[in-house]
């Protein structure tokens, strides 16, 4: 496939609640109902961001997720659906 | 979704101190107004610091008529000798005007403020190291048309926190100036003197055109910023190190939970043993002032009004500020340090199990220093039926109101024996044990309504981690000053207002001339009538008074009998605790201090659960459901006791 840098990559059905912490990622689109995508999208959820896997709350409790300079916490139900892309380059274990 | 495409042409590509200055002017005639620039940036940008820095002393600060807002103005001297007036507008996240800062920014900017002419550039001010939600503000000041110069500040944050932005690729997106500086350090601040010395002569110059996106929709402005963000190759910097640090140990999956218990512990233990001094001292001055007082003041109904009446009942309130101040300046300090969003994220999955979610610990926390605050709290909450159900139980914890009752009723019948040796006493064992009881029945009482009448079907938990800080002791202190005032209020308005009534009822009707005894008053009537409803309870017509005004606040309890007593002239002032005696049994003490830990007895709670659902419904089925929970509640406990005790 000639992959021209404005194609939009195929559909990915990795979600961010199957990678592990300390991992990167490219948010690919949220499939959750209109008033919570809105409200991650206004953190900064937006796809074609990066997203950082952070800690897991004790417990296994919900996740915080660096995204767009801030950190956000969900629960492994919300991230399950959110759907991502791991990009081999930038696709690295980022230490604490 | 529109945004800005194609490069600039031409435009000598800008580093920070090297600003382009397309369109230059001949400067203003003379005897125009001055220049005026207006700093303008979201909330914690640095806009402050940066106006410090520009104007040194020359400030002074405003106030907008008719606004609560404030403004500052202040004077920068440039380096060729020029005068400019900055001023500093309200820290806003957009300029569409919901909130009064909003407005007054917005107004200001366009021109709209008969009072204050329009001002000829922008500063904006943005946090570089959050730049996806700050940038978002740049495309309504933008769209102004007015010459801007965008800075991005804090450059030295964002290079240590592993974070980069190519600032000549962002100007020429926004086809406006931009420069990287740290307010706080003073680096950079030169770009802003070349923007000021430009715009003298950049004035009346057309606007350069980039298309924005629609401003009203948040999700699209983000993506908007982020399509910046990603052409000027912004890299979002990691969470502050000390962030990260804490984090490891606060989040730990085994330190975690022990240092979250610890600081529970910590935080309830310190209101019981640092305010008992504070407390003892307060009661002993409202005693000792009394006395002063009938010996100072001729004896007449007014005195007894004035002494019985207004100070002991209103005294009798006061002792409890302390305690109340103390608890708000360890939610204060628990809040401001960021520690609070990490305490919701550990509570997340024990609260899941009982249909709430991590959010509704931050209110549930505040609701034991009063319910009202947290009810407020509740708008964290998205989740509509999540924050009703949450505002349903918050006045189940045990609040500070009830206090002044809880330690009175234990004094006087719980004997101070020994439960576990030197460790724990009888009395702290019940105080504890109603804690325990008013935070099981609000849990409890959140199951049943999330699995009935406020049942949703996925409840969503998302909240932000804000890096940690050190509280400060501005916002400390405005803190307790507010919950202070709101507190004295209660006791200047409705308190007194309760205690003089209280005073008047139970002094009329007069017997030939004279003052009756408790017994004939007005009171005693009323008391008197709804005793066939508390006899089962073990209460008497003297407790049913107290019942009946603590309906407006549960402290006014003790005020009432202090005033009811106070009446019948107790020489021995062994007190109100001796007293009760007379009018309650041990286990008639039990049934009243479970009524008390279910009772919604508190106006002011009810009426922002009012406001904040927006109707009688909700505040109506919460007193239902309280009142019928502490009837059935204490009639229980006192057959129980009564059985037990004999």
């Amino acid at each position: 496939m000639a992959a021209s840098p404005n194609d939009k990559p195929p559909a990915s059905h990795q979600s961010l609640a199957e990678l592990r912490t300390g991992q990167r990622c490219i948010l690919d689109r949220l499939d959750l109902p209109e008033d919570l995508a809105r409200r991650l999208m206004e953190l900064g959820f937006l796809p074609g961001n990066e997203i950082v896997l952070g800690r897991k709350a004790p417990g296994g409790g919900p996740r915080v997720y660096r995204v767009d300079g801030s950190e956000v916490a969900l629960r492994q139900e919300t991230a399950a659906h959110l759907y991502v892309r791991r990009d081999p380059e930038s696709d690295l274990i980022v230490l604490s | 979704m529109s945004s800005c495409h194609g490069e600039t042409p031409g435009s000598g590509l800008p580093r920070a101190g090297l600003l382009p200055n397309p369109n230059i002017l001949p400067p203003r005639p003379p005897g125009e107004r001055p220049i005026i620039v207006a700093i303008v940036g979201p909330p914690n940008s640095g806009k402050s610091t940066l106006f410090n820095r520009l104007t040194g002393l020359r400030q002074k600060v405003a106030n907008f008529p008719g606004v609560t807002v404030e403004h500052r103005m202040g004077k920068a001297k440039l380096k060729s000798h020029q005068e400019v007036f900055l001023v500093d507008l309200p820290g806003v996240y957009s300029l569409v005007p919901r909130a009064e800062d909003e407005q007054v920014t917005h107004d200001v900017l366009t021109g709209a403020r008969p009072d204050f002419p329009k001002p000829d550039a922008v500063i904006l001010i943005l946090d570089v190291t959050n730049l996806g939600r700050n940038l978002v503000l740049a495309a309504p000041i933008l769209s102004l048309g007015l010459p801007t110069l965008v800075l991005l500040n804090m450059a030295d944050d964002l290079a240590q926190r592993g974070g980069k932005v190519n600032v000549a690729a962002l100007s020429s997106e926004l086809k406006s100036p931009v420069a990287l500086i740290s307010a706080a350090k003073g680096t950079g601040i030169d770009s802003i003197q070349q923007f000021l010395l430009g715009t003298a002569a950049r004035l009346n110059a057309p606007p350069t055109r980039i298309e924005l996106p629609v401003l009203q929709d948040v999700p699209t402005c983000r993506q908007w910023a982020a399509n910046l963000g990603k052409r000027a190759s912004y890299r979002p910097p990691a969470p502050p190190i000390w962030t990260r640090r804490l984090d490891a140990v606060f989040l730990h999956p085994v330190a975690g939970p022990l240092i979250f218990a610890a600081i529970l512990v910590a935080v309830f233990q310190s209101i019981f043993s640092w305010a008992t001094p504070v407390m003892n001292f307060l009661s002993a001055s409202v005693e000792s002032s009394g006395v002063w007082m009938k010996h100072v003041l001729p004896d007449s109904p007014f005195s007894s009004l004035l002494i019985d009446g207004v100070w002991k009942g209103v005294g009798s309130v006061l002792v409890f500020l302390p305690q109340i101040l103390l608890l708000f300046f360890f939610i204060g300090i628990l809040e401001d340090s960021g520690y609070l969003a990490r305490a919701a994220l550990i509570a997340d999955r024990t609260m899941a199990k009982f249909g709430l979610q991590g959010k509704s610990f931050i209110p549930l926390l505040s609701a034991y220093a009063c319910a009202v605050p947290a009810v407020m709290a509740t708008r964290v909450i998205e989740n509509k039926r999540d924050r009703i159900a949450t505002m349903l139980i918050a006045p189940l914890m045990t609040c500070s109101a009830r206090l002044p009752v809880y330690i009175l009723l234990i004094a006087a019948f719980i004997p101070n024996i020994k439960v576990l040796g030197d460790f724990l006493s009888l009395p702290t064992a019940t105080m504890l044990g109603l804690y325990v009881l008013g935070f099981a029945a609000a849990i409890l009482t959140a199951r049943a309504l999330k699995s009935t009448i406020l049942k949703s079907k996925n409840t969503s938990f998302v909240l932000e981690m804000p890096p940690y800080r050190w509280p400060t002791l501005q916002s400390l202190s405005l803190r307790l000053v507010d919950r202070a005032k709101v507190f004295l209020r209660r006791a200047g308005t409705v308190i007194l207002a309760v205690s003089v009534l209280l005073w008047i009822l139970a002094h009329l009707p007069l017997e030939g001339g004279k003052i009756p005894t408790l017994d004939h008053s007005f009171a005693a009537s009323i008391g008197k009538a709804i005793e066939p409803l508390i006899k089962p309870l073990g209460f008497n017509w003297k407790i049913g008074i107290g019942l009946i005004s603590s309906l407006i606040a549960r402290e006014v309890m003790v005020s009432t009998l202090g005033t009811i007593y106070g009446i019948q002239g107790d020489e021995h002032s062994a007190g109100l605790q001796a007293a009760l005696h007379h009018d309650l049994s041990t286990a008639g003490a039990i049934a009243l201090l479970i009524f008390f830990a279910f009772a919604m007895q508190c106006f002011s709670t009810l009426a922002v659960v009012k406001r904040e659902t927006g109707g009688w419904r909700w505040p109506a089925f919460q007193f239902s459901y309280m009142l019928a929970m502490a009837y059935s509640g204490s009639w229980l406990a006192y057959h129980i006791a009564s059985h037990f005790l004999g």
